[in-house]
């Protein structure tokens, strides 16, 4: 048991989350095989699992920086509204790629209005944070009224529709072409073959590798870049000091100032990234007011959630994504509601590791929580819409309930830094 | 020496907001002349609208949801505690309040008192969720009541739906049965008819209750010992908590007052159509936040603020008339001057403190050793 555990531990961390992400699936598996759904394992599940977690994401990743510099930046929701509205401006007047650089560059003008109020001013970061959310809207609003209002098929609260960018097929997992020749697709073979859960496996990855858009590419790998800047250069070094303990850097000579800039600059730049890819083919194809839908928020949550690290950042987007995703397409509620089986068998989990643990408090809630979700389970055969509606924000909210006490922030967050003072 | 430092303090207590509206005036009509309009003709028209007694009186009218809003938010952030869920706060305050003064028929009194405890029994629980949440699991607040937000307009729409399904709805798209004329309260018609003619406008008598609600938080802030400890909760929870304040405690009671008093922002609108109606007026949350950041979470400064903003919103409704300019304008100064303000009172509050202390060096100066 103990050499089990060791090796464990000593496992690269890759294995590890690829380990939970089977777990994950098996679960899944059993649950589709006792309920009348084939939706929780699909391809088109994961994939618009994969697509409507970039956004959340991609906010994450930008709370990532400007928490890790020290900056708590409540506005990245107000940050992916000026992503969206100057990605879909920019891709109608100069292609897809342009877009996301304007809608990087929107997304960043948001971010230096909150560094100029934070770091230069020493402005509250949640107050700088919310009069963000609030006056970015109105912005928006105006400029769409001066110009998309002009365009044909846009409107005050609408622009027209948006062109993406080309797609890209991993070769070999799911038939991607190399230089023209394609590749065999391993992944569609296993699919075909339908042996229990090893289809199901392949099902999920096929949708994870299978016509992606080449900007979702980018967002991910954006996950591993991440990683890399923040712990293994002397720029990530010295950006995390301004998060955890900005005196004693600048007592090394480093210029806390600009590193919080960077941080929070980055912070909107991705958050950008994130507003043009909501405005984009991949999820609404147009710039529409208000389609945000708190994935600012929820992004912050996956921060939380992911420990305040990019993979985490990354596992807890893709969790948060999965329930909308699955609930998208679920208009009569039938894997909506077998999703509430999978809730029972999470929830037994954390009541077995909470007895482990001795933690009483969180065994009876999770208990009682399972009793619930069970029962609703057996009492009906699909759920309301209401209920596909506001799933992504319960989860949220209980995600947090049980293991948002268990993780470490940067240690000097929130905290407001004037030069020479200690 | 003192008379003129108090000069000063008062000049430095108004420069940042008349410094923000200022630069917002500057800034919009940059922006209005390269839209193409004449900011001249486009401030001349709003500026007359607003000097009409039927436009006061609307200016009043929208205010008060905005005051009750501002007031609900600032008791939370006097304390740092940012319940930015005040939005869906109200809104199910307002549908269970609405229903529930729908559903009896009760003597004046008694019928209006039961509407103003619902709303304000269900905007306390639905804050004090998130502040439950908060001490018991350590969810972020913040966080918390922008996903409660979410869950609130959810549960609503459902609520509307399947009392449609149900038949209690006549007519599709109207809402909750309508409220008895005991239930609602008189409008204050006669103050403005004093002054003249104000055509359709009513006055809301609403307003009496936001000018309660703005009183009794100036007591409880000034006056009392709660009032002091949840200021000081605020300005040092560490100083606080070794002065015997129980933090978590403040953090429940601070939520139910804050949801408390944000359930009573949709009773406006409540007494106004006599319904929660599916097309219930929104973003009082959002805009009371702004409200409560740009008065300073002052009880004097929020009124000034929801003045404002009520102000802007009249002036979006006649540049839609005349056609001056984008309507669309008056989102743009609202973003400047709260973005501009929430600075220049940090500004403003730093060359204070460098003031008190050039004054208590000066002092000590003074002192023969």
């Amino acid at each position: 048991m103990n050499d089990l555990k060791r090796t464990w531990n000593r496992a690269p961390a890759w294995i590890t989350w690829m380990i939970y992400a089977a777990v994950g699936v098996f679960i899944l598996t059993v649950v589709q095989s006792l309920t009348d759904t084939e939706r929780l394992t699909s391809a088109t599940t994961s994939s618009a699992m994969l697509r409507w977690a970039v956004p959340i994401m991609l906010a994450g990743l930008g709370g990532l920086f400007s928490e890790r510099a020290g900056v708590v930046n409540i506005g990245l929701e107000g940050m992916l509204v000026l992503g969206m509205w100057f990605g879909a401006w920019g891709t109608i007047n100069y292609g897809p790629w342009w877009g996301l650089v304007i809608g990087i560059l929107g997304g960043g003008l948001g971010a230096l209005v909150h560094a100029i109020a934070t770091v230069s001013f020493g402005v509250d970061h949640i107050i700088s944070g919310v009069a963000i959310i609030i006056a970015a809207p109105g912005i928006t609003r105006f400029l769409s009224s001066e110009i998309f209002a002009n365009y044909e098929g846009g409107s005050i609260t609408q622009s027209p529709g948006v062109d993406g960018v080309g797609k890209f097929t991993f070769p070999f997992l799911s038939g991607g072409n190399i230089g023209g020749w394609t590749s065999p697709d391993i992944l569609g073979w296993f699919i075909d073959k339908g042996w229990w859960f090893v289809g199901d496996l392949a099902s999920v990855a096929r949708g994870l590798t299978f016509n992606l858009s080449q900007m979702t590419v980018l967002a991910y790998l954006l996950v591993p870049l991440s990683a890399w800047v923040l712990w293994r250069t002397r720029f990530g070094l010295r950006l995390r000091i301004a998060g955890e303990n900005p005196q004693a850097g600048e007592s090394q000579g480093i210029n806390i100032i600009r590193y919080k800039y960077i941080g929070v600059l980055l912070s909107g730049a991705l958050a950008g990234f994130g507003g043009a890819f909501i405005s984009s083919p991949e999820l609404n194809g147009i710039y529409l007011e208000g389609s945000t839908l708190q994935r600012g928020f929820i992004g912050l949550a996956a921060l939380i959630i992911g420990n305040w690290r990019p993979t985490g950042v990354m596992a807890a987007a893709l969790l948060f994504g999965y329930p909308t995703a699955l609930g998208k397409r679920d208009l009569e509620g039938t894997a909506t509601h077998s999703l509430l089986l999978v809730a029972v068998i999470a929830l037994a989990f954390i009541v077995l590791w909470a007895l482990s643990r001795q933690k009483t408090s969180d065994a009876i809630l999770a208990g009682a929580l399972a009793l619930l979700a069970g029962f609703w389970f057996l009492s009906a055969d699909t759920v309301p819409k209401w209920w596909t509606d506001i799933q992504p924000q319960v989860f949220v909210i209980l995600v947090l309930v049980f293991f948002a006490q268990r993780l470490r922030m940067p240690m000097a967050v929130g905290q407001p830094y004037r030069k020479g003072e200690t | 020496m003192t008379e003129q430092s108090t000069t000063r303090r008062l000049m430095m207590q108004f420069a940042a907001p008349v410094g923000a509206v200022v630069l917002s005036v500057i800034a919009s009509a940059f922006i209005l002349m390269i839209a193409g309009s004449n900011p001249i003709t486009a401030y001349g028209d709003m500026l007359r609208h607003a000097a009409k007694l039927e436009t006061s009186v609307s200016m009043i009218n929208r205010a008060t949801p905005l005051y009750i809003s501002g007031v609900a938010a600032a008791v939370g952030f006097k304390m740092n505690i940012f319940n930015i869920g005040v939005e869906g706060q109200y809104r199910m305050a307002a549908i269970f309040a609405a229903y529930v003064g729908g559903a009896v028929a009760l003597p004046t009194v008694l019928h209006i008192g039961l509407i103003l405890i619902v709303a304000m029994a269900v905007g306390g629980a639905w804050a004090g969720l998130a502040g439950a949440l908060n001490t018991e699991r350590g969810v972020n607040i913040v966080i918390s009541t922008i996903m409660l937000n979410g869950i609130a307009l959810g549960i609503i729409a459902w609520l509307v739906r399947s009392w449609q399904a149900e038949g209690e709805i006549v007519v599709v798209g109207v809402g909750t049965e309508e409220i008895d004329d005991s239930g609602l309260i008189p409008n204050l018609n006669f103050i403005p008819e004093f002054f003249g003619d104000i055509r359709s406008e009513e006055l809301t008598g609403v307003l009496i209750i936001a000018i309660v609600i703005g009183a009794a938080y100036h007591v409880l802030l000034n006056r009392t010992v709660f009032g002091y400890d949840l200021r000081s909760s605020g300005l040092n929870p560490l100083a606080a908590r070794a002065g015997g304040v129980p933090p978590k405690r403040m953090v429940i009671i601070a939520m139910l007052m804050s949801g408390g008093v944000g359930g009573l922002v949709g009773i406006a609108e409540i007494m106004d159509k006599g319904r929660y109606n599916p097309n219930f007026v929104g973003f009082l949350g959002f805009n009371g936040i702004s409200v409560a950041l740009l008065g300073r979470n002052h009880p004097a400064g929020i009124a000034v603020g929801a003045l404002l903003w009520a102000f802007l919103d009249a002036s979006s409704d006649i540049l839609q008339v005349t056609g001056a300019a984008p309507k669309e304008i008056v989102d743009i100064m609202r973003g400047v001057i709260l973005l501009t303000a929430v600075i220049g009172y940090e500004i403003v509050r730093r060359i204070r403190v460098r003031d008190e202390a050039a004054q208590a060096a000066a002092r000590l100066a003074a002192v023969p050793a």
